[in-house]
């Protein structure tokens, strides 16, 4: 299948006081059309800096993308200048973000803010523009659109303002929808319907979605593949069969180690991965899992491995991986 | 809506009220009389002159004397400037401070805002620490030095404008630009402040992932949620400005409220005090009342409850 996003050794700095913030440190991965990409990672890991990268959201200064090539549709969005940006963000690729109560402006009804999207990218009348938002409303499972259409942000509730987000953000159709934690601020019951809506709409528009996420619950309901961020780099992706059964990298067993299970005896604890991510002011040569690794050796100091490839579809960043390592397996506890 | 305008109404008769009485009986505690060159007048001669203007009854009576005038809109006759009444002395000067002043205020919001949002926009570069600057040097001079400068430079020094006395528009230039740079500077703080704030804001994000343009997002989106801070400080300002006035009046030469207050204070104008005070008082509760208006206006979280759309 062809790929709708390339990212190719993405680089990301934050410059503070305290000097280079070395937020994304090299970040490859691909979309291709149609399909769901999970990024999960713990909180301070990159995830979000890499999302608002791909629309070049973050703001410059103090964050810059460095180095590195975002190729969407072929074309190196890095290079693009802020008006060519304009032109996409909204169009060709659309954002939904973690907290629907702050995500909406207070002051604007809206309907308002679901139809400037479309006038400015579709060119259409305000009445059409208003009927289309108003058709979006309740596409995305909000009763009554056409009231709903004229009332404030204040008047709904978490739950429907996510689903006024992605109203908004699917209402011109783009191609790319990244979801920024979409459910982390929304409670369980929501957060399956917010899910479960992603997914049908998905099928019947065919745009592939980023979703990152720390909730691995989430990633196994809906995503093709998982690309797993520790300290501003991949260290694992594969398909989601992959990183849940066959895990390779050791941060990923501790992710799936501290997720609790359902089928789990009650007295067996949740284990935590002690200890906290390296700085990223000054971050290791070597891999950065290495001072919560059980299994670090001399060289992961020193050196970051390189990629290895199970499988195909399955790339590991890990010197258990070298031949020469010893031979440990994930036993899930 | 209606019942919340009734109810306000209401409190704003019953503010007024308390704020007459007090004036009332605090403004007879201060020292000295009404009467000009006391000492020189026989005995006689004071009580003549009191038992005219009433000021013989005991003050319980006073009191209600002047409020049965004051309902029929009455504020009596001045004891300063003979003879005239202090309803006239009020609709002679307020127009001429009214209209310095919202002249003032308008020249302040059209120039203090965008100042505020050009320095939020540009934040940390040469324009935002002259902006910056201005609204330090808008604070911290007070209006009359400024007043005083304008008025010698381009009155007398340059003759581009009249330097003072009150007659065309043209005179008005001058104080209105004196006042106004207050107001410059304290738009011009808040609304960058705020406008720093809602820059950072998630919505800000939304508008942006949508791909609307900067301009945009700054007009449509940002400038709206910074007005709160800027319209509450701006009622207080208003007043202020409206009524306080009177150095300048003075520097200018120009026959406003100001120097009336200040004049019926000094020389014990017991109606005089009452009238402007009480005048005072209704603009300043209007005023605050039109504000909580307008938060509703922008902001319709604020909006009043079981209002319906």
């Amino acid at each position: 299948m062809e790929s709708l996003l390339e990212v190719h050794d993405l680089h990301v700095s934050f410059d503070t006081y305290q000097g280079e913030v070395q937020a994304v440190r090299g970040v490859s991965f691909d979309v291709k059309k149609g399909e769901t990409v999970a990024i999960v990672g713990e909180s301070g890991c990159g995830k979000s800096v890499t999302a608002q990268s791909l629309m070049r959201l973050i703001s410059t200064p103090p964050s810059r993308i460095k180095s590195g090539a975002i190729l969407f549709r072929g074309q190196d969005i890095t290079r693009f200048t802020e008006k060519e940006m304009q032109q996409i963000r909204g169009s060709e690729m659309a954002m939904v973000f973690q907290d629907p109560m702050t995500s909406l402006n207070p002051t604007m009804p809206v309907g308002k803010q679901i139809v400037e999207g479309l006038i400015k990218h579709h060119k259409v009348s305000r009445e059409r523009a208003w009927e289309w938002a108003t058709d979006t409303l309740q596409m995305v499972g909000i009763p009554s659109p056409e009231s709903r259409m004229k009332q404030y942000p204040h008047q709904f509730s978490g739950g429907m303002r996510q689903r006024v987000m992605i109203a908004i953000a699917l209402s011109c159709s783009p191609k790319l929808l990244i979801a920024d934690e979409p459910t982390t601020a929304l409670d369980v019951t929501i957060e399956a319907q917010i899910i479960e809506l992603m997914k049908e709409l998905q099928k019947r528009l065919g745009t592939a979605i980023i979703l990152i996420t720390h909730d691995l619950g989430v990633v196994a309901e809906i995503a093709d593949r998982v690309v797993v961020m520790y300290a501003g780099k991949v260290v694992e992706t594969g398909t989601v069969d992959e990183i849940f059964y066959r895990p390779r990298h050791p941060y990923t067993w501790g992710l799936l180690q501290s997720m609790p299970r359902l089928d789990q005896e009650k007295s067996r604890e949740l284990r935590p991965i002690v200890g906290t991510p390296p700085e990223l002011i000054h971050p290791p040569p070597g891999c950065p899992f290495v001072p919560r690794c059980k299994y670090a050796m001399k060289i992961c100091q020193q050196e970051m491995p390189d990629m290895a490839c199970p499988t195909l579809s399955h790339r590991v960043f890990c010197w258990l991986e070298h031949p020469m390592a010893p031979t440990v397996h994930f036993v899930r506890s | 809506m209606g019942k919340y305008v009734l109810q306000r109404v209401i409190y704003m008769v019953v503010t007024l009220w308390v704020i007459a009485t007090f004036t009332f009986f605090l403004m007879h505690t201060l020292p000295g009389s009404p009467l000009k060159n006391e000492e020189r007048l026989s005995p006689e001669l004071q009580e003549q002159i009191l038992a005219e203007y009433g000021l013989d009854q005991p003050l319980p009576i006073q009191y209600v004397q002047y409020f049965k005038r004051l309902l029929v809109g009455d504020l009596g006759i001045s004891f300063y400037y003979d003879g005239r009444k202090v309803t006239d002395l009020i609709a002679g000067g307020f127009p001429v401070s009214a209209h310095i002043g919202l002249q003032a205020i308008l020249i302040g919001v059209l120039v203090g805002v965008p100042l505020g949002c050009i320095a939020a926009l540009r934040r940390g570069t040469a324009v935002d620490n002259a902006a910056t600057l201005v609204a330090i040097l808008g604070v911290s001079v007070p209006s009359f030095v400024l007043a005083a400068l304008l008025s010698y430079y381009v009155g007398v020094v340059w003759g581009i404008l009249p330097a003072g006395l009150w007659g065309s528009w043209k005179h008005s230039i001058l104080p209105s630009l004196s006042l106004s740079v207050l107001v410059i500077a304290q738009m011009a703080r808040f609304i960058r402040t705020e406008m720093l704030e809602v820059l950072g804001q998630d919505y800000i994000k939304t508008a942006k992932a949508k791909g609307l343009s900067q301009s945009v997002v700054v007009m449509r989106h940002a400038l709206r949620n910074s007005l709160i801070p800027a319209i509450t400080i701006l009622g207080p300002l208003m007043i202020n400005i409206l009524t306080g006035s009177l150095v300048v009046e003075h520097i200018f030469a120009i026959p406003g409220m100001g120097e009336m207050f200040v004049q019926s204070i000094v020389v014990n104008d017991y109606t005089g005090i009452m009238g402007v005070t009480l005048f005072y008082s209704l603009l300043i509760i209007i005023v605050i009342f039109v504000i909580d208006i307008l938060y509703g206006l922008i902001d319709p979280r604020i909006r009043i409850a079981g209002v319906k759309e």
